[in-house]
């Protein structure tokens, strides 16, 4: 795809605003090392977000827009991309994450049971995150330990064969407070 | 690297072979068991007990029987194997004692159990043995000693007729003949050409990709070596998806000690033969398993499918011929390098040769991964190797090929396992996950499951999958809340033909199969969902025209 | 340029190689619907409205990117063609709030025109009345998300006519949503050269000049190709 006609350069008042924040921000000379790393290159936009979402924990708008100047790719494109695959949020992630994985093998073995379970207890829809930003409720599609089904993963750490109790529990130690 | 090093490595590797090897999993499901704990633990404890220099602890990938993990092996050097299960990071010590002649009251398993006796194991025959982060393991088995053949000996033509006699055929799910694809890369003129391995797994119920590239990166890589030497291209990708960090951390291992020992990089083998591989991590889009969106992906746009042809073998990743594999495709090329192509095509039947992987889940007794011939009748795998549903339930289907299958009844376990035999019952052979389900099972709920699995993951190009989808995932709720009539149930089976034959990709040309396959096999589970047609009603609540 | 012969419903033609099916069926005054399709821009493959039948091959395939061959038998109408064109339809005017009555571009959209060439009388599917807003910030044009059916052509026309790439996709399935720039307010988006080609290549009101009311928009569809074309066709009057 090509690269837009007119690209953003210094005195565009969005441009500035971003280099500034940026400038301030050691995390954003990292993400351009990366960039750097892939020369710059237009293909590697998904490995780039991939770094940014590690560095930031979500991709807000201004970053998005830096990943944009830096790349020289439309931002329109760069949004476009961000949002087609849901492992990029653009939503700030509670202080703990728990993830159940709804893949088939998990599904019949009741993962659904313990969806249920934890929207009740955290007053959240799936995909969302509680009021007070302590803890983010996602489903995943099928994380393949589909053998220990059913799976949740409680901030990156995979448990087995998980019941309604035993997911309650363990976000009970997160609902504490500290 | 010549032969002759690589042999040397492969020997010396050999001869320090310990009296014991303890092997643990640390695949990505016993990890979770923490695995990795007890590996650290087991190593902590043969030092205590003196037995640094008989026993070798060593990290290894899948076992296959996840369900019973986590899972330790004991390979005595006098060809003894035991197996424990179920083992917690504090019965290191307990299993060291037994090395001594202790007493251990961990639960045994048994390696001959059906389980793992009626497998036949090629692309899994390191898997659960070699150390996927020690290259040196590979090479003691024999890595890369095909690669070695295939530069020295063969020609692209010569390696192209070895893989079509082989019978080998695409594990992605469709079954395209490997030969073909390969021929046909070859052929299209283009002086940059690539390979790209398809390790977007995302059927949900599936991991046998996973477990492949988590427990024996080099036999992929080596594999999609072979195939860049015999199509002419010079660099590779391998697209995984980002759910699978351990396969990916795994690989870029395995390349790095690769390109070390110039397996890798540039005149490979001393031959002019220069390939490199690059990983390409997915972002979580199921579509993006489709080809032609998988090569958008790696170049960094939406994973929109686009029409074929022209097919990617014409013209692929930046309009260049491009060969795409998934990864049990790959894995299986070696061991056809090596062994020959009659060898591979005595497995299996008349037209699906070799073996599969299955991810064999869901209401079973024995869960995990099975590799088995072509042709092996479910009732084995489900019944004899599965061990048949859990806690006194009954086996009412078998769910095959994910969201693009179909699920397969009870009374029709006798099927051979082969991609006519299950095209045949309206599923598909699909990449390889296998979900049973018991007596306890709704059918239409699970159909509903999968309509909105193919709704979510729509990527909205086409008309018929991205509303279609949505209107036939509507049509289900309507049925499973018991609010739809007769004519609901008739448009829902209209709009899976049209979706069916409409739709741009694979994603929406399969997306009807689960509710097409359970409406064949189950019909009267809806039927009783169903209200009586009130007379005289509209066919729908907004039955009236607005194209005025 | 080799020639290639083949037949569209029974009615031999004659065609340059690489052309394809849609192209030959125009030429030939045979009418093939189409929707995603805008001379002048990329062919994408993607309303379906196209499908044709080709003898000797199981699937239906979009007659605009599929390129024709040697001794090709095409059927571009069929019970079942209809039958699935008339659903593609259907689908679209329950996805979205398509009301005609009320909308800037009644009796110049194309959606419109093909639901009644296709007959169309009824919408069998339960609408859906998505929630979709309406962008009036530009100075000079709106987009109501209401109206729109995810064709892009206005996204090709901004990013392969304009190359501004103001326009694109987010989002996914039934959820994407046609953006300027970073999402935002079209007004806002710095890109934008406001030349208007997108409201021009929009098949239905979803894109309109600001100001028209209903029935009053009339997209100038045919000024993307002649923007694209005029100089290779020599289109303008030449002062020596």
């Amino acid at each position: 795809m090509s690269a837009t006609l007119s690209h953003p350069n210094p005195g565009n008042a969005k441009y500035d605003r971003v280099m500034k924040v940026a400038a301030g921000d050691k995390r954003f000379k990292i993400l351009e090392v990366t960039m750097k790393k892939n020369q710059f290159r237009h293909d590697s936009l998904i490995e780039v977000l991939h770094k940014a979402q590690e560095l930031f924990g979500y991709l807000e708008d201004d970053l998005l827009r830096f990943v944009a100047y830096k790349l020289k790719l439309p931002p329109s494109r760069v949004y476009g991309v961000a949002t087609f695959y849901h492992f990029f949020s653009l939503k700030p992630q509670g202080k703990h994450t728990c993830v159940v994985c709804m893949g088939t093998a998990c599904y019949v073995k009741g993962a659904d049971k313990v969806v249920e379970a934890l929207q009740n207890k955290l007053k959240v829809k799936s995909g969302e995150t509680t009021p007070d930003g302590n803890v983010s409720l996602l489903t995943a599609r099928c994380i393949g330990a589909c053998g220990i089904a059913p799976a949740v993963t409680y901030d990156g750490q995979v448990s087995p064969k998980q019941t309604p109790e035993q997911a309650l529990e363990k976000i009970g130690q997160w609902l504490q407070p500290a | 690297m010549q032969l002759d090093e690589l042999k040397a490595i492969a020997e010396k590797k050999k001869a320090s072979a310990k009296k014991v090897c303890l092997r643990t999993c640390l695949s990505a499901g016993c990890i979770s068991s923490q695995s990795d704990v007890l590996h650290k633990n087991l190593a902590t404890e043969v030092k205590a007990a003196g037995l640094e220099n008989d026993v070798e602890v060593r990290r290894v990938g899948c076992m296959g029987f996840c369900g019973q993990g986590p899972l330790v092996g004991v390979d005595h050097k006098e060809g003894k194997e035991e197996l424990f299960e179920f083992v917690k990071p504090d019965d290191a010590k307990a299993i060291v004692s037994h090395l001594k002649g202790g007493a251990c009251d961990v639960q045994k398993g048994d390696p001959q159990h059906p389980f793992f006796a009626k497998q036949v194991k090629i692309v899994r025959a390191n898997g659960g043995i070699v150390d996927p982060e020690n290259i040196e393991d590979y090479l003691a088995i024999g890595g890369y000693q095909a690669l070695h053949h295939a530069l020295t000996e063969m020609n692209s033509e010569s390696i192209i007729d070895t893989i079509t006699k082989s019978g080998l055929r695409g594990r992605g799910g469709a079954g395209f003949p490997s030969g073909i694809k390969w021929g046909t890369v070859a052929k299209s003129p283009g002086a940059k050409k690539y390979v790209v391995c398809n390790g977007d797994e995302g059927d949900p119920g599936a991991f046998m990709d996973r477990s492949v590239l988590e427990s024996d990166p080099h036999l992929v890589l080596e594999g999609m070596a072979i195939a860049a030497h015999a199509v002419g291209a010079d660099q590779g990708f391998l697209y995984v998806r980002a759910e699978y960090p351990l396969a990916i951390s795994r690989l870029q291992i395995a390349i790095k000690q690769a390109k070390a020992l110039g397996l890798l990089g540039s005149g490979i083998f001393e031959t002019p033969f220069n390939f490199n591989v690059d990983i390409r991590i997915g972002a979580g889009a199921f579509v993006c398993g489709e080809e032609t969106a998988l090569l958008a992906s790696i170049e960094g746009e939406r994973g929109m499918p686009r029409p074929r042809p022209p097919f990617p073998a014409v013209k692929g990743l930046w309009g260049c011929p491009t060969l795409l594999n998934n990864v049990e495709t790959f894995a299986n090329i070696s061991a056809i390098i090596n062994k020959g192509a009659d060898w591979y095509a005595s497995f299996g039947t008349e037209k699906s040769k070799g073996t599969k992987v299955f991810a064999l889940t869901g209401k079973i007794k024995n869960n995990g991964l099975i590799e088995v011939p072509m042709g092996i009748p479910l009732r084995q795998i489900v019944e004899e190797m599965g061990g048949g549903a859990p806690d006194g339930h009954s086996v009412k289907s078998v769910q095959t090929g994910g969201p693009s299958g179909g699920c397969i009844p009870a009374e029709h376990l006798d099927t051979p396992v082969d991609y006519e035999s299950l095209g045949k019952l309206g599923s598909i052979m699909g990449s390889g996950g296998m979900v049973v389900m018991d007596d306890t099972t709704n059918m239409v709920e699970i159909a509903k499951f999968y309509m909105e699995f193919c709704m979510d993951e729509s990527c909205g190009k086409c008309i018929p999958c991205r509303a279609g989808t949505v209107q036939m995932f509507h049509l289900l709720e309507k049925i499973t809340q018991r609010k739809a009539t007769k004519r609901d149930l008739d448009k829902l089976e209209e709009l899976c033909d049209m979706v069916k034959n409409t739709s741009l990709c694979g994603l929406g040309q399969t997306a009807p199969n689960p509710i097409q396959s359970t409406l064949r096999f189950f019909r009267s589970e809806y039927e009783a969902l169903l209200q009586p047609d009130a007379t005289g009603a509209p066919v729908g609540a907004n039955g009236t025209a607005k194209a005025h | 340029m080799a020639a290639k012969t083949l037949t569209i419903n029974g009615q031999q033609v004659t065609a340059e190689e690489g052309a394809t099916v849609l192209q030959v069926a125009r030429d030939a005054k045979i009418n093939i619907p189409t929707l995603c399709h805008l001379d002048g821009m990329k062919d994408v493959g993607a309303c379906r409205l196209c499908i044709v039948e080709v003898v000797g091959t199981p699937k239906l395939l979009p007659a605009c990117t599929t390129v024709i061959a040697e001794g090709m038998e095409i059927k571009t109408e069929s019970d079942r063609l209809r039958k699935y064109r008339k659903m593609t339809l259907e689908l679209l005017f329950a996805e979205r709030n398509h009301v005609c009555a009320v909308c800037v571009a009644n009796g110049h959209c194309e959606l419109q025109t093909l639901a009644y060439e296709q007959g169309v009388d009824h919408v069998r599917y339960d609408y859906l009345f998505p929630k979709w807003g309406v962008d009036t910030t530009h100075e000079r044009f709106g987009m109501d998300h209401n109206r729109c059916i995810l064709c892009s052509r206005c996204v090709r026309a901004c990013v392969e006519i304009e190359g501004a790439a103001t326009k694109s996709i987010a989002g996914r399935g039934a959820k994407s949503k046609i953006i300027s720039d970073l999402n935002e307010p079209w007004g806002e988006a710095d890109s934008c050269t406001s030349c208007g080609k997108c409201v021009q290549s929009c098949p239905t009101g979803a894109l309109f000049n600001k100001g028209s009311t209903v029935a009053e928009m009339e997209h100038d569809r045919s000024h993307l190709d002649y923007v694209v074309t005029a100089r290779e066709k020599k289109l303008w009057v030449t002062h020596a």
